[in-house]
Formats: structure tokens, sequence, C-alpha cells
């Protein structure tokens, strides 16, 4: 249906071709979140793989800065449709996560969960095979903590609601559990190119 | 899940110098929830589509229409329609509500503290009415910051409440003013006293003001998991 006398303004078509269906291109960082951004002392900071309600690893801040690293750039794109190009990120993958613990995933599902009680859900194939990290870096220095830090999920080839701010475990689940926008509406999956942003999209 | 469907505009009016009213029938089968948004989709002739997301200012017990209060961006591509084309009888697409997060029920009582930076008042509107309707006896108040006095969105409605609703207060924050300053600590101690411990607090507005009221609300001992915050911006 034809909007009577909206013209609209086109981004440019290299833009365009980056740019997933509903998506508009911003040169900020806006900041989405619950609530108050949660003081997180990094003297006290774990990370903590659990099955279930079971411990399986758990690295303290030194340790995690520890694990190998890698620098991942490109574009994320957040379901309240603002995309932003070529970020850079800094963290450990999934897949080193796992080889550092010395486990396979034990479950084909997890919950990534915050320090500040926020969950979300994300297939395991969609984390490993260098799909995902846990970064602690963005353009090259310590995430401010608006936008995450000291580390948060990266997943950026879903909507950025899946990448969890303040992360400090991934749980793994036995099925598809839905995390706390998904309870609320949110698509289990969440694919911007499939433009997945709600239950039945 | 909301898909999307017509949503014609049945009125339009001036609510400050930057921000337009617009009325929209919906057919929704159940009320929305104070604090909910929509998302709009216009289409270009060419097909081009531009989708943006508004925060619903009426109240839930308005049935069939909800109103958007839209502000103009500098080049805004959607909120220029909205400001400067958009007349009652056009339709344009619209689906929702949508948001679980950032909502006011009556059941979940108060003290209900609700602080907005400019049009992230909008949402709180929606709240007090809905408020002032169905849960007159639950204190509230409103933390509101706009540049100049000409800027506050709702203002006489606003005013008119803090007079007229016993449990219900009206705080104006003008940054631009004489005299004008941002929120601080003391503003909100001012605010808390005239309140006490809220049950919820609600934050919306762009993310330096979101980030840095939050921040002073924690400070000033209000537990984290209370505060549920809205922003704009980008």
């Amino acid at each position: 249906m034809v909007t009577r006398g909206f013209t609209g303004r086109r981004p440019p078509q290299p833009e365009a071709e980056r740019l997933p269906p509903g998506q508009y291109l911003t040169e900020d960082f806006p900041v989405l979140q619950l609530g108050p951004t949660p003081k997180i002392d990094l003297a006290r900071w774990r990370f903590t793989l659990r099955e279930g309600s079971k411990p399986l690893k758990s690295w303290t801040w030194a340790e995690f800065e520890a694990l190998p690293r890698t620098r991942w750039k490109g574009d994320i794109h957040c379901v309240t449709k603002w995309s932003k190009f070529d970020t850079a990120w800094e963290g450990v993958t999934i897949d080193d996560l796992m080889t550092a613990a010395g486990i396979a995933a034990p479950t084909p599902y997890l919950l990534a969960e915050g320090y500040d009680d926020y969950t979300t859900n994300v297939p395991v194939a969609d984390l490993t095979g260098a799909k995902a990290m846990v970064a602690t870096r963005y353009a090259g220095e310590p995430i401010p903590p608006d936008h995450g830090g000291p580390a948060r999920l990266l997943v950026p080839h879903l909507y950025f609601w899946k990448s969890a701010k303040w992360v400090k475990g991934l749980r793994f689940t036995q099925k598809d559990e839905a995390g706390f926008w998904e309870l609320r509406g949110y698509h289990m999956y969440g694919d911007p190119w499939r433009e997945q942003r709600f239950t039945g999209d | 899940m909301p898909t999307w469907q017509d949503a014609t505009i049945t009125a339009v009016a001036p609510e400050t110098k930057r921000v337009r009213r617009l009325t929209l029938a919906v057919g929704w089968s159940r009320p929305f929830r104070a604090g909910q948004h929509v998302d709009v989709r216009l289409t270009a002739p060419d097909g081009y589509q531009a989708q943006r997301s508004y925060s619903i200012a009426s109240s839930p017990t308005t049935l069939g229409t909800i109103d958007l209060l839209i502000e103009r961006l500098d080049d805004g591509e959607v909120s220029g329609f909205f400001s400067d084309v958009a007349e009652p009888g056009d339709t344009i697409e619209l689906r929702g509500p949508i948001g679980g997060a950032f909502v006011w029920d009556p059941a979940m009582g108060g003290p209900l503290l609700l602080v907005g930076g400019g049009s992230g008042v909008v949402p709180l509107l929606s709240m007090l009415r809905h408020r002032a309707e169905a849960a007159p006896g639950v204190p509230a108040l409103l933390l509101s910051s706009a540049g100049t006095f000409e800027d506050v969105i709702a203002r006489d409605e606003l005013i008119r409440r803090d007079a007229e609703e016993p449990g219900f207060r009206l705080m104006l924050n003008l940054t631009r003013a004489p005299g004008g300053r941002r929120i601080d600590a003391g503003r909100i101690g001012e605010a808390l006293a005239g309140l006490g411990v809220p049950a919820h607090t609600f934050v919306c507005g762009g993310n330096p003001f979101v980030s840095a009221v939050s921040d002073l609300l924690v400070e000033a001992g209000i537990p984290p998991r209370t505060i549920r915050t809205e922003r704009f911006g980008g």
C-alpha cells in the first residue's frame, strides 16, 4: 500500500545492500536495555558455562583476559531498526571458550545470562564456527558499561538483543527455551535478513 | 503476534512547536498496556519502505484509537512525513501493540516514579492517563525535563492533573530556561522526598538523559530491578 505523499530517503546503493529489510543506518551507537547499567566489579566478575544449574567451567577476569583473542569487524542490526556498519570488536570466540573449558557443547541450545538477570536464547550452532564471541573490547578500548562492558555476547548475524550485555555466562538447555524478550513476543531466532522481529515473522 | 494492518489517521493537532499529535484508528481486539509502542511503516510509490517505532500516548481505556506524539527530527525521513504531510483520512501501515517490559498496569500499584526527557514523556503520559482513570489512589510523580516551558509536552494537561489529582505531582525541569539545569541528584532527592520510595520507576528519553538519570536513581538508593528504561535516538 503506497502512503500518500511519502517519498522517503533512499540510502545510496552500497549502503542499501548492507541494510536488512526495515533497517536504517545510524552513525551513533544507540543504547537499548531494560533498566539501569549495572555496576560490575572486575575483582568479582565471573564468566561461567553451565549445563542446567550445574557449573561446567568458570573464569575470573584475569583468566578470561588470558584466553586466545579474536577480532571481528562488521555490521550490527538492532530490532528497533537501526543498523551500524563496520563495528570493531575483540574478545574470545565461543569455540575458544569451549576448547579452554575442555568440553563439547552438551546440548544444542543455550541461554546467555546477564548480570542484570537478562536472558536470551541462541542455538549453539549459531555461536560456534567463529560466528560469535564474548567481547571485551570495542573499537580498541574496553567496552563502555552502557554498551555492555566489561563483557558482552556478540552474535552479529542475529538481531542485537541476542548479543546480551554484561554477560555472566552461558547456560546449556535441553530445548530451545525463550529468554526475556522471546517470552514477550520477540522472535525465537531473530534473523535480520529474514526480518524475524516478532513471533510469527 | 501483531501483523501489519492499515490504520487511518482520524485527527492531527499541534502539541508543541516540534511535536504533532496524530490520532489513528486501530482495530485491536484487546487493550494495549500503558508504555507500549507501535511500529509504523510507510511505502513510497516505487515500493521503498521505511519503518519506525513510536510510543502510544493515549490511555488504554480509550478503545478504537491511539494517539502518537511525533517529534519532528532534523532531516527526519519518517517524522518529517508525520509533521508536514500526514492529514486526517490518510492511511498508513501499523503493527502493535509491542513491548512487555516498559509497561505499567494498575494492578502493579505504586508509588510510581516517572522521569521523562523531551518526547520521552510520551509513554509516561499513557501511564498517567491510565492511572487517573483506573487507579487514582496510586501515588505518582512525573519529573518531566524539557528545554523551555513551551517545549513541555501535554503541559496544560499535566498542570491541571497536578492541581486536581490528589495522588499526582508534577515536577518540571527546564534545562534552557533562565536558571535551568539538567536533572541532578538534588532534583531526584526532591522527587523522592515528595513520593517516598517508588515501587516502580520508568525513565524514558534520549540515550544520555536515560543513562544519567538511571545512574542518579541507583545512587539515590532505588533498587535497580525496579527501574525500567526506554531510550530513543540513533
